[in-house]
């Protein structure tokens, strides 16, 4: 069964590279994801779980207009998952697999940036279309112009600089602030975004001496938790996800921290639902784009179906890597419909790529637009909510959402995001 | 010196073996030739494993070196711009040379545990050090992207899968006449008895610790081609406790039985990873850490074993 897997996708990549007018009954397409490990409960099995209910409805023709039409070009999709954990080094061998041993037409998904980094310029020498789903380094396309490589999630800088302006449009009298934030790149970044952001838009306020960095995976912060709470900064930053955020929040609870501090979430949306009702209220949370606990009750078509779909399918709702793998695969399948109606038979990855390049689509989250990095890098807006437990519906919900608008938070095309912040956001529209 | 090598029987065989690889590789698929490639150069630090392991010490930290060599190479063409391979793979080897040999003071003095832990106290240094600094790439680490030979900048990646071949050739032939010389030949001696080695004249921390310094460069070695190879570098795929762990995993796989096995066995160990991986995505340590067992408990002399039946065979048979 395997062996003729990998025959039939060996025979499809030659078939791929001859020209473009073969149709083809099926692609077969990597994606990869956290099965195991720590991220695979918070990010990998949401985002797989995301990418498979709407990999099964576009090959059965059952998503929503304006995707009605059946199939990528046609074509169903055979997806691939493999897991994501065990390392850069292990996950660039991996890639190499997926596009020179089983042949694979394109590559979607990951989840860490450090990921991201590592298979870009490998995707860049094998010429193979890949799209990034989570991943937030902005580094991935402001290092080098990329030409095989597309993401369909906005980048990390903006998540911080949206967190800045809600918390400074929402607690005025807010003077000074912290953070708790994982000891590794994202976690270092986040911050590091959100203090710098804090210090253009509001000068007046004052960053805390001692911003707490615990190890990754730490899952004890007794220390860490008195150190803030001995910190004159009332509001705290944290980038923490999946365990971490969880045991943060457990821990800070019976401390009694959200008592007297204001906690600012950029990623712990999963920790919303699977703390359910001892999740305090009062948190700002934020979800990385129009998506999970901000967007529940959104009636909007599509977002209402991914959401009642999913819950009926998987027994939960759909989180922001749900929606992030969802919108990958939709906009594959967008461009493979455009090249192919363009193309007048079934495309070609150049011309797939062509199709894909400056995209701008109606996602299960709201509008994502391929605008930035020579039509490479999306954007979109970025929200943040606070949360609230909602006894009667026996369900989790967030208050006074706001969504700050692409042109307010991500720097002009062409320009290094970090040295834009750093210029103090130069020609931003809030 | 080079007819000395070429009489050893294992040496001839092996630099026979080698070259047919090597041009087989002409005709391999990428993907085997990647696998085959970096299945190499962890042979490297598996071969330096085991000459620490014929005397008994078992080191849970070699990551150390591995990362060193790694990083060396990544740092070089970052803030250098050299990509050439000899100049790459040397500041490898001297940088983990560098570190083998001061460390080496320490860890000589100890055995057993203490020495396994103590090694692995001091991978987790660098680990520390590289995930708390974000001009050393942090947890993201960077790519290595560039090779080139005395300036030619070949297409592809079988010049470089030729260079790791002869860095493999070159390093165990030297690892096999080291283990040949009377220096060498005090490798089990120590494991058995170390009062008596000292008796002969001999002294038993310097011994260990030019094993220790062999071992530190073969390792510093295999991470520069590991980087080379497969183009990028991060603590947690080069540096942290797991890769160690790997190492000695594809130690005990292998067998300590030759200078060969280390790669055999690391070879193997790719398409181990490479096949669990596809067959049980969900489940792939299992079956990784399922075959260990398995040979631990059905060939305690590892893959080696197997092999070394017909290959003594023909010693005599030969001889």
């Amino acid at each position: 069964m395997l062996g003729r897997t990998v025959l039939a996708g060996g025979a499809l990549a030659a078939a791929a590279a001859a020209g473009p007018a073969i149709a083809k009954d099926t692609i077969n397409v990597g994606i990869a994801t956290f099965l195991s490990g720590p991220a695979a409960g918070p990010f990998g099995v949401p985002g797989r779980n995301g990418a498979e209910l709407v990999i099964d409805a576009i090959n059965a023709g059952t998503l929503p207009a304006p995707y009605a039409k059946a199939g990528f070009a046609g074509a169903k999709m055979n997806p691939i998952f493999v897991d994501e954990a065990g390392g850069n080094a292990k996950q660039v061998g991996e890639y190499r697999n997926l596009v020179e041993k089983r042949g694979v037409d394109a590559v979607l998904g990951y989840i860490s940036s450090g990921t991201c980094m590592a298979v870009t310029p490998v995707a860049e020498e094998l010429k193979k279309l890949t799209i990034l789903s989570v991943c937030g380094t902005p580094r991935v396309f402001e290092e080098a112009q990329r030409t095989y490589v597309f993401r369909t999630q906005a980048h990390a800088v903006g998540d911080s600089i949206a967190a800045a302006h809600y918390v400074l449009d929402k607690f005025k009298d807010m003077k000074s602030y912290t953070g708790i934030n994982q000891n590794y790149a994202w976690g270092q970044d986040s911050y590091k975004f959100f203090d710098v952001a804090m210090q253009k838009m509001a000068p007046e306020t004052k960053a805390s001496e001692n911003p707490q960095f615990p190890k990754i995976f730490a899952g004890q912060y007794g220390t860490e938790i008195s150190t803030l709470s001995l910190d004159s900064a009332k509001l705290v930053h944290t980038s923490f996800w999946g365990g971490d955020i969880e045991a943060f929040v457990l821990q800070a609870l019976v401390r009694g921290f959200f008592n007297d501090k204001q906690v600012i979430s950029s990623v712990g949306g999963s920790a919303v639902d699977s703390l359910g009702k001892k999740f305090p209220d009062g948190v700002v949370m934020g979800t990385r784009g129009e998506y999970g606990l901000l967007v529940r009750d959104n009636k909007e078509p599509l977002n209402a179906w991914f959401v009642e779909e999913y819950k009926k399918r998987y027994d939960a709702y759909p989180l922001g890597p749900s929606y992030q793998y969802a919108n990958s695969v939709l906009a594959l399948k967008i461009a493979m419909d455009a090249a192919a109606e363009k193309a007048g038979g079934f495309p070609n990855q150049e011309q797939t790529m062509a199709a894909l390049k400056g995209l701008s689509w109606q996602s299960f989250g709201g509008k994502i637009s391929l605008s930035l990095a020579d039509g490479h890098q999306a954007v979109h807006p970025v929200g943040y909510g606070i949360t609230k437990w909602d006894k009667e519906k026996g369900a989790a919900t967030a208050v006074d959402v706001k969504f700050y608008q692409p042109e307010c938070i991500y720097a002009p095309a062409g320009q290094n995001s970090v040295e834009w912040l750093e210029a103090g956001m130069p020609g931003a529209k809030c | 010196m080079v007819a000395t090598a070429w009489n050893d029987k294992t040496i001839r065989w092996a630099v026979i073996g080698f070259g047919l690889l090597a041009a087989a590789g002409w005709l391999l698929p990428t993907w085997i030739l990647n696998n085959v490639m970096f299945g190499l150069a962890r042979g490297l630090a598996v071969l330096g494993l085991l000459v620490l392991w014929r005397t008994g010490l078992v080191s849970f930290g070699h990551a150390l070196y591995f990362g060193l060599g790694a990083y060396a190479v990544a740092l070089l063409e970052k803030y250098t711009g050299l990509t050439d391979v000899f100049v790459k793979f040397g500041a490898a080897i001297l940088v983990a040379g560098a570190f083998g040999f001061l460390l080496g003071f320490v860890l000589r003095n100890y055995r057993a545990i203490f020495f396994a832990m103590l090694s692995l106290a001091f991978s987790m240094v660098l680990y520390g050090v590289l995930v708390k600094m974000e001009v050393l790439g942090s947890t993201d680490g960077f790519s290595v992207t560039q090779y080139t030979i005395f300036g030619w900048d070949p297409e592809g990646k079988y010049p470089l899968f030729c260079f790791i071949i002869l860095a493999c050739v070159v390093a165990l032939t030297i690892v096999q006449l080291y283990l040949k010389s009377a220096l060498g030949a005090l490798t089990t001696a120590i494991r058995d008895n170390e009062l008596r080695v000292e008796y002969l004249g001999y002294s038993v921390a310097r011994a260990i610790h030019i094993k220790y310094l062999i071992s530190a460069c073969l390792a510093g070695a295999a991470g520069g081609a590991m980087a080379m190879a497969l183009g990028q570098v991060d603590p947690d795929s080069m540096v942290n406790w797991t890769v160690s762990g790997e190492l000695v995993f594809i130690t005990i796989m292998s067998g300590a039985g030759s200078v060969v096995a280390p790669f055999i066995g690391a070879i193997v160990f790719e398409f181990l990873r490479t096949y669990a991986f596809e067959l049980a995505p969900q489940a792939w340590q299992l079956i990784v850490g399922g075959t260990l067992l398995a040979i631990i408990f059905f060939l305690p002399g590892g893959i080696w074993s197997v092999l070394e039946k017909p290959w003594a065979k023909r010693e005599t048979d030969n001889g």
